[in-house]
């Protein structure tokens, strides 16, 4: 059981520990999700859908943020019932969405064996104040961010993933490209301090200095950076992995047909193509995310889109990405 | 150990970037001196001395190579070329395939079962004595698969529990850990002079 209540570093040594067995096995699978596409799957059709497409990762949840956003409500880890109904349907890692700082959530998808989890914004904060110390558990997680500074923060508290945020269930990619552009910004900023600058670096970020060293000598963030949040074209996603996304999310942008509707892929032939499409072209699109040529063919392939959500519209209390802090 | 490699002529190794670790073994292959070259079409295997397939999700990667040809034309590759396999690399490289069973390059007479070993919970960091000089080896095994039994010609350099973790078979090599995630670059340079054996036999040959 993992145990949250230790928060001071054992022995003095450093918690964020980039030569630790648990966060090297951690970053390990960081690495091998590289380049590919992770998709938000309901059930196990969907899953299903997804592996048959080549994504390399799903992320099960039991509404994709555009019906959250649509529906309402408070939206909660998914059922442990469907999330293992999904791991068992494919042989991919399964990854499951926790309320930001809701510790007990996370306890309960660790111990079912969920491969990665997401402390996310999606759903509804479970802590004002607080993430969930990650350095307590043996499962990864990913955590989202809009800059550089939020990056750090959940990378202290043990994220062995970043994606930035974008704006979810829109299908709109405007924010995705803020908040990456946003970071690589930063990033390239901090190279070129000197040594004696990089302390007033950390308390513009609000990070903790040794981090902002780390990535002031790197020029990139010490753990993978994924792009997540709007991304509903084959375009979309070659345009974030251009901008350095080194994997794309993609949540309601695969089985969405209106803003509150799935595509009934279990029922309907029609629109189960329509989902596969769109899965596959995705997928191809990223992997040849530089090759004009093949990104043409991906996106010809694909019939019909969602129909997404501009998110300039959206007011500012409404938006999910400010969860977090 | 090896010769330094900058006393050596520099090979050129295609690594297949269609998805996965391929970063992390192009960095590795640098610092050692080799040339890595990311392939993500068929075309890309032109000119190469020697090819990592790395790990990832053998599903997806097969996904790819399910277009244009590909699957053919890497499989004559593979079959004349040195070719190194990990993790999901081993599984495409592999006769048989289980849990559950799929398609595969079937050049390397070996069966191998995926995520034997659990999720990426049971991921483990272990540390034991193989064939190659210079002590123990530090294996990553992530979400690893097992290879259940190999071919009589099959040569196995490492284990884990019994099963073989690190085999070679002729000019190809396979290992269901992940060397590139690890300092120790041993494993690598095993792979390297592989392929330089068989370059120079082959240049060997072509003079003849």
């Amino acid at each position: 059981m993992a145990d949250t209540t230790s928060g001071i570093a054992q022995n003095g040594h450093p918690r964020v520990d980039f030569n630790s067995s648990s966060l090297r096995l951690k970053l390990g699978l960081a690495e091998m999700l590289k380049g590919g596409v992770i998709m938000d799957v309901m059930n196990v059709e969907q899953a299903r859908i997804a592996e048959e497409a080549g994504a390399i990762s799903v992320m099960a949840l039991e509404r994709v943020p555009a019906m959250i956003r649509a529906e309402g409500g408070v939206a909660r880890m998914a059922s442990p019932k469907l999330i293992k109904q999904i791991m068992d349907a494919v042989t991919i890692p399964v990854m499951a969405k926790a309320r930001i700082g809701h510790f007990a959530e996370a306890q309960v998808l660790q111990e079912i064996g969920v491969d990665f989890i997401d402390e996310s914004e999606v759903l509804t904060p479970a802590d004002e104040t607080h993430h969930i110390d990650k350095h307590a558990f043996k499962t990864p997680f990913v955590c989202g961010a809009r800059n550089l500074g939020e990056a750090l923060r959940r990378i202290s508290e043990g994220a062995a993933m970043i994606r930035t945020k974008g704006e979810p269930g829109t299908g709109d990619v405007v924010h995705a490209v803020m908040h990456m552009r946003t970071m690589r910004r930063e990033i390239q900023a901090l190279t070129v301090l000197s040594e004696d600058e990089l302390y007033h670096a950390a308390k513009t970020h609000q990070a903790p200095y040794e981090l902002v060293r780390m990535v002031a000598k790197a020029g990139k963030l010490p753990v993978p950076n994924f792009s997540a949040g709007g991304i509903a074209t084959p375009a979309d996603a070659a345009l974030m992995m251009q901008l350095g996304a080194e994997t794309v999310f993609v949540g309601s942008g695969i089985f969405m047909k209106e803003r509150a509707t799935p595509l009934d892929v279990e029922n309907n032939s029609v629109e189960r193509e329509e989902a596969v499409s769109r899965a596959r072209a995705i997928v191809l699109a990223t992997t040849h995310y530089n090759d004009p040529r093949i990104l043409a063919e991906a996106s010809e392939a694909v019939t019909g889109s969602m129909k997404g959500l501009a998110a300039a519209a959206i007011e500012e209390q409404h938006l999910m990405q400010t969860r977090g802090w | 150990m090896t010769e330094a490699p900058t006393s050596s002529p520099t090979v050129v190794i295609g690594v297949l970037a269609l998805q996965g670790a391929y970063e992390a073994h192009a960095r590795t292959l640098r610092e050692l001196g080799a040339e890595p070259r990311l392939v993500r079409t068929p075309d890309q295997l032109e000119g190469l001395d020697g090819l990592i397939m790395p790990g990832g999700e053998s599903t997806t990667m097969l996904k790819f190579l399910e277009r244009n040809g590909f699957f053919d034309l890497l499989k004559s590759f593979v079959q004349e070329t040195p070719t190194f396999g990990t993790c999901a690399g081993a599984i495409l490289l592999a006769t048989d395939v289980e849990n559950p069973p799929q398609r595969s390059l079937g050049v390397l007479p070996m069966t191998v079962e995926r995520n034997a070993y659990g999720r990426q919970i049971d991921s483990a960091i272990l540390e034991s004595q193989t064939e190659l000089p210079g002590g123990p080896l530090e294996m990553v095994f992530i979400r690893a698969p097992r290879i259940r039994s190999t071919g009589p010609e099959v040569e196995t350099l490492a284990s884990r529990d019994g099963s073989p973790t690190l085999v070679r078979y002729g000019h190809l090599m396979a290992a269901t850990f992940h060397p590139e995630l690890s300092g120790d670059t041993r494993v690598h340079q095993f792979f390297l002079e592989t392929v330089r054996r068989h370059k120079q036999a082959q240049a060997t040959r072509d003079s003849a």
